[in-house]
């Protein structure tokens, strides 16, 4: 995957209450979830927001509730990938299974500022900030990750499993 | 190994396994809510599942907008509702009817220990306290979950944590956890098991226990985990039918850290807004006026905890202007508590005393918070906009500490009232 866009940039522990707050969450509607992203902490979000921007945040991005409403407003925000110094486990995961790239690179996080033009490849583990002419390698994923990635999601992965069984 | 490698080796089929690994675990149960499963329903059926591998094995809990907030959150409900009707899950409640999911699983002995769980709700880490592998997950893992009766785990490294010494009046599991949050951060157990012992452990009873496990994800942890002893075995007699598999660390079980908390000189925690790992002991917190107390939800809404805060509200009177919202975690808990004469107190003392809901705590209904208001609660999280509007504010802390506070309407502690 490579994309391309501009970038927002936030700071420590963004939790999933700020991505998307509990009193949206009587939807499922991607839409309507994306509608309401990051507004707590950046109300302008949504109108500042581009197609294929970027996110790049700090230290345990997404901890907090479960909620796979968070990693889905983001996606339908229009934001092609999110760069963090890491993750919190379950968004981590709640990512990879819905098909949102995240991209753990702390010195890039760290590096990179808001509004830069940045361009991500997933494949060979490179972001480059076109803004500053900095470049940045991360270590691409392995393991059941990469196997996520590679199907599509959890549902194609499951989908095939139990279509195999029938 | 340590209890937590043990409890995955056990559901993987393995002898063994190690920190780092990728395992594949059987699933003893898989839960989730009105928030969270009407995606996993949808994905779901989005994989082509016919029916859940096991109805009995499947918990569907509609806890957080219930009694229903709107049409909307009925809907939803509605929808998770009728799912179970059509998959056969017995396991079905609304918490008007049972109550707040992590309060009544395990009352009702669907979680044991030995067991590994799976819920979309991040504070399933709370059957930890039995001695199970517990975790939080998304919708479309808990819809894998329903599907397969399957997941995928990396193996956690564990931190150990050791409470020492003696618990000091009016100190209790909140504090515990609070503490060791504080000490940690909240990223400080991220990705990493909380295995947690000690001779303040050891004495402490199964409703301090779901608390530290229950505030276990607010480290950042993957799960919490205490080793069932006599306490553990005592309190699942007779709630389930199926035999406790009781797993302890080995004595040369390899730790990433271990953290030492002394509890000697330790005093009740408040945590300041906007993460629950800025906390003070009671003595340092100043004046900190309040509009609001919530005393309740998966990590106090236990009998215990409501005992506790009707210690401190007897024959005391809530401030002028200040709301005192008390939420038994389940009907079974409300019933006792009225039994017990708890629920007379907290209505004298001017407490509102509501059905069991997650409501507030995540700013969902029942006591929303306005721009400027600030509240005091037993709930779990004091992220900006938590309780309701972006520009109010959340203090956490135990349940003695939430009704000294509303007795005197700014924070204080039970022994200054």
């Amino acid at each position: 995957m490579k994309a391309t866009g501009r970038v927002h940039k936030y700071g420590d522990h963004i939790d999933t209450d700020a991505i998307i707050a509990a009193r949206y969450l009587s939807t499922t509607d991607p839409i309507e979830l994306a509608a309401h992203c990051m507004q707590d902490i950046d109300a302008d979000f949504v109108e500042r927001a581009e197609p294929g921007d970027i996110i790049v945040a700090g230290e345990n991005f997404g901890c907090g509730s479960s909620r796979e409403h968070a990693p889905i407003a983001i996606k339908a925000a229009g934001v092609s990938a999110v760069i963090a110094g890491n993750f919190a486990r379950i968004f981590y995961r709640n990512a990879l299974n819905i098909g949102l790239p995240i991209i753990e690179a702390p010195e890039a996080a760290a590096a990179i500022n808001a509004g830069d033009e940045v361009t991500v490849d997933t494949e060979a583990g490179t972001i480059v900030d076109h803004t500053t002419g900095e470049e940045f390698t991360f270590q691409p994923l392995t393991d059941v990750a990469a196997e996520l990635v590679q199907a599509g999601g959890l549902v194609p992965m499951v989908k095939e499993r139990l279509a195999g069984k029938k | 190994m340590t209890i937590t490698e043990k409890l995955l080796a056990r559901a993987a089929g393995r002898d063994a396994v190690k920190p780092g690994e990728f395992v594949s675990c059987k699933l003893d149960l898989v839960l989730a809510n009105d928030i969270t499963a009407p995606i996993a329903i949808d994905e779901f059926r989005n994989m082509g599942a016919d029916g859940v591998f096991d109805p009995k094995k499947v918990a569907l809990v509609c806890d957080h907008s219930t009694p229903n907030r709107n049409i909307e959150a009925a809907t939803q409900t509605k929808k998770v509702r009728e799912f179970a009707r059509e998959m056969g899950i017995p396991n079905y409640w609304e918490a008007d009817q049972g109550g707040i999911e992590h309060i009544i699983l395990p009352d009702k002995g669907l979680v044991i220990p030995g067991d590994v769980v799976i819920g979309a709700d991040s504070h399933t880490c709370t059957y930890g306290a039995l001695g199970a592998f517990s975790t939080g997950v998304g919708s479309t893992d808990a819809a894998a979950g329903m599907a397969l009766g399957e997941c995928w785990f990396r193996v956690p490294e564990t931190i150990e944590v050791i409470y020492s010494g003696e618990l000091q009046p009016w100190v209790c599991g909140k504090d515990l956890i609070l503490k060791l949050i504080g000490e940690i951060g909240v990223a400080g157990a991220r990705y990493r098991a909380l295995e947690f012992k000690g001779a303040v452990i050891e004495n402490l009873g199964m409703a301090g226990r779901f608390t530290i496990c229950n505030m276990a994800i607010e480290a950042g942890a993957k799960n919490g985990v205490v080793a069932p002893d006599a306490t553990t075995l005592q309190w699942v007699e007779g709630r389930s039918e199926r035999e406790p598999v009781v797993f302890g660390s080995d004595d040369d079980a390899s730790y990433f850290r271990t953290v030492e908390i002394d509890c000697n000189v330790l005093e009740p925690q408040v945590a300041f807004p906007h993460l629950p790992e800025n906390t003070k002991g009671i003595s340092e917190v100043g004046d900190v006026p309040i509009d609001q107390v919530v005393i309740g939800a998966c990590t106090n809404g236990r009998l215990e905890d409501l005992r506790e805060a009707a210690k401190v509200l007897e024959d005391r009177h809530v401030a002028d202007g200040i709301r005192c919202i008390v939420i038994p975690g389940s009907q079974e808990i409300h019933l006792q508590a009225t039994r017990e004469g708890l629920v007379e107190k907290f209505l004298q003392a001017g407490c509102l005393v509501s059905t069991p809901t997650c409501g507030p705590c995540l700013g969902m209904h029942m006591g929303v918070l306005a721009e400027g208001e600030r509240a005091i609660a037993t709930t779990n999280r004091n992220f900006v906009g938590r309780m309701g509007h972006p520009k109010s504010e959340v203090y956490l802390a135990s349940p003695a500490v939430a009704a000294a506070s509303a007795v005197a309407g700014k924070i204080a502690g039970p022994a200054d009232v």
